[in-house]
């Protein structure tokens, strides 16, 4: 299970890293959420994986003993809503930019370069 | 309760100027209002740790290392009391500063979620948490960065956003592997999980992944590239706060994980550090020669500086460290003033390229020497700040025969000096291409009242050095040995 889960995290990475080389906005976006899922998968497989055995602590016992840790699935939630907000703020910037400044190219993005000051 | 009040005042004033966003001027007072209280939640917090020592909060009444703990001891106290005036500076310098538009579309809200967001990762004791409170800060500058709406502005965004994004998937990696392997997140108790595993390949895994994103986000070469591209793009005012506080919060989390968190003696990382280091001051100090436009070179300065702190971490001992740490306080209040002075200065002359700017000496001589001051400071001229901070360095580097350290330490000084220069030759000195009467405005007091405070503080910390000086080496001895660090969060007699 986790021989799966580091292939999948690897190939994740291999095909966001790919798509981020492509210089345009949005393949790097999609990229980047490609990565930051691998990311996730990372913090899921460092809590132990289990197949069916709920979290629950049995009667008599003090501790749940063969249950996953639930706390990597709480920071993947929170990893998820954070990364979720960051994905909705970058789609939001590729479309303004590429209204702004008429290319979704970045190496046509140079409007912050030396020589391009407009106005003062 | 204490260390919630630097975190929980920003983020309450930035909630009343959103409910305030019809009225800029409403805004403007409760966003004054809360940069003071701001201010004085920090005091408070500073001089509490300052006499008794580290203090710890537990959040939720979860006892470490359960919940998640904020922790104040010297450093953190300082970075928010730092971040306080900084506050306050800023927000009266956007009095006049700010274009209507920006203030409009929530620039005081933008402003004091970046705050709640330093504030957060300076105090926070839980490295998860720490995490949150980038992404905090990280998504409140992504909306200051193009609220000017400017092509330069969304060109600068996307190299930022663009770059700033790979650090953070990188800082959650990190954090992941360090989960799997220790079971905890709490930085105080990972110390004591972690002792003795500095080498083992998962843990060298997760510091290569949180290095490479606190590198990021610290602006240290080569993952540097994003700073030069916006810094100078929003109003000065925004770039002022981004260039006082937000690399020395990437610099900050190295400085705090790489002491507390791992072990780096004798691993890759020292050696890593001190060639981050050098490259980094080198690159600066080349980048700020290379430029004609005063807030370009300015950016540079910073990226230069960061090498300075890293080197000190990287040298590791008392002295050095201390020596990291003046530089990093000492440098916020250089660098607010840098930029500050900057931006006036080219309201005066009415661009920033040295092509199209000149004659403020001759014009308004006062206003000239607020420019100097954290010019010089800067550089390291006595008897400022800076030259303070430069001096423990080179002494640390000098006490284990760091002759490579100590050259470069004093040629980037040499070349900040030279930089600075240029700045101060071609908008200051030299005559306006456009003649005199270009030069017309009449500062008010929101433009010279927080030039003045910087300086003063400037010039305060550089002449009653000796003060100073002892807070930095006793962060000095808190970093290289953090029980008390760790005593506070978990409590007396964990720590053997």
């Amino acid at each position: 299970m986790e021989i799966m889960l580091a292939i999948i995290a690897g190939t994740l990475v291999a095909a966001g890293a790919y798509l981020m080389m492509s210089g345009r906005t949005l393949p790097y976006i999609f990229g980047l959420t490609m990565i930051s899922n691998a990311a996730n998968i990372i913090i899921f497989a460092s809590g132990r994986l289990t197949f069916g055995v709920p979290p629950l602590v049995p009667d008599g016992a003090q501790t749940v003993t063969d249950a996953a840790n639930a706390l990597p699935q709480a920071l993947i939630l929170t990893a998820i809503v954070i990364g979720f907000g960051l994905l909705v703020f970058a789609l939001a910037l590729a479309y303004r930019s590429y209204y702004v400044l008429g290319t979704a190219q970045m190496d046509h993005m140079n409007s912050s370069e030396p020589g391009k000051e407009v106005g003062p | 309760m204490l260390l919630f009040w630097p975190i929980i005042i920003p983020i309450l004033t930035a909630v009343a100027t959103l409910l305030a966003w019809r009225s800029t001027e409403m805004q403007r007072g409760l966003s004054i209002f809360g940069a003071f209280g701001l201010l004085l939640a920090a005091i408070q917090v500073f001089s509490v740790v300052e006499q008794t020592g580290p203090v710890a909060s537990q959040g939720g009444g979860w006892i470490a290392p359960y919940g998640i703990t904020l922790v104040a001891d010297l450093l953190s106290a300082t970075m928010v009391l730092l971040t306080g005036i900084v506050a306050v500076a800023i927000v009266v310098f956007s009095i006049n500063d700010v274009s209507a538009e920006e203030e409009h579309f929530g620039f005081h809200p933008l402003i004091h979620s970046v705050l709640t967001g330093i504030c957060g990762a300076f105090l926070t004791g839980d490295i998860f948490n720490m995490y949150v409170w980038f992404e905090v800060m990280l998504i409140a500058t992504f909306g200051l960065l193009v609220i000017g709406g400017g092509k330069a502005q969304f060109d600068g965004a996307v190299k930022y956003v663009g770059l700033n994004l790979i650090a953070t998937v990188a800082f959650i990696a990190g954090i992941g592997l360090l989960y799997g392997t220790t079971g905890a997140l709490n930085m105080a108790d990972l110390h004591g999980r972690l002792e003795g595993r500095s080498g083992e390949a998962v843990v060298l895994a997760s510091a290569a992944f949180l290095f490479f994103a606190f590198a990021s986000k610290a602006a240290l070469f080569p993952l540097n590239f994003w700073l030069p591209a916006s810094y100078h793009t929003p109003c000065s005012s925004t770039s002022a706060l981004f260039s006082a506080l937000l690399t020395k919060v990437g610099i900050y989390a190295i400085i705090r994980v790489f002491t507390l968190v791992y072990e780096i003696d004798g691993t890759v990382f020292v050696p890593l550090m001190y060639a981050a280091a050098i490259a980094t001051m080198f690159f600066g100090a080349m980048g700020s020669l290379s430029h004609t436009h005063v807030r370009r070179i300015l950016g540079y300065s910073i990226i230069a500086s960061v090498g300075f702190m890293l080197l000190g971490l990287a040298i590791g001992t008392e002295l050095a460290m201390a020596g990291a740490a003046f530089y990093l306080t000492q440098d916020v209040l250089t660098k607010v003033g840098l930029f500050l002075a900057a931006g006036a200065a080219a309201r005066l002359t009415g661009s920033e390229l040295f092509a199209r700017s000149g004659g403020i000496w001759k014009a308004r001589i006062g206003f000239s020497l607020l420019f100097l001051i954290p010019a010089l400071s800067l550089a390291g001229v006595p008897p400022f700040a800076g030259f303070w901070a430069k001096l423990l360095l080179v002494k640390a580097a000098l006490d284990v025969n760091g002759y490579i350290s100590t050259f470069m330490i004093l040629a980037a000084g040499f070349l900040m000096l030279y930089a600075m220069g240029r700045i101060w030759a071609a908008v200051f000195w030299s005559a306006h291409p456009a003649g005199e009467q270009v030069i017309k405005e009449r500062f008010g007091a929101p433009t010279l009242l927080p030039l003045l405070a910087v300086s003063a503080l400037i010039i305060f910390i550089g002449v009653y050095a000796g003060t100073f000086v002892n807070l930095a080496l006793q962060i000095g001895r808190d970093l290289v040995d953090p029980t008390a660090y760790i005593q506070t969060v978990l409590g007396e007699g964990t720590v053997e």
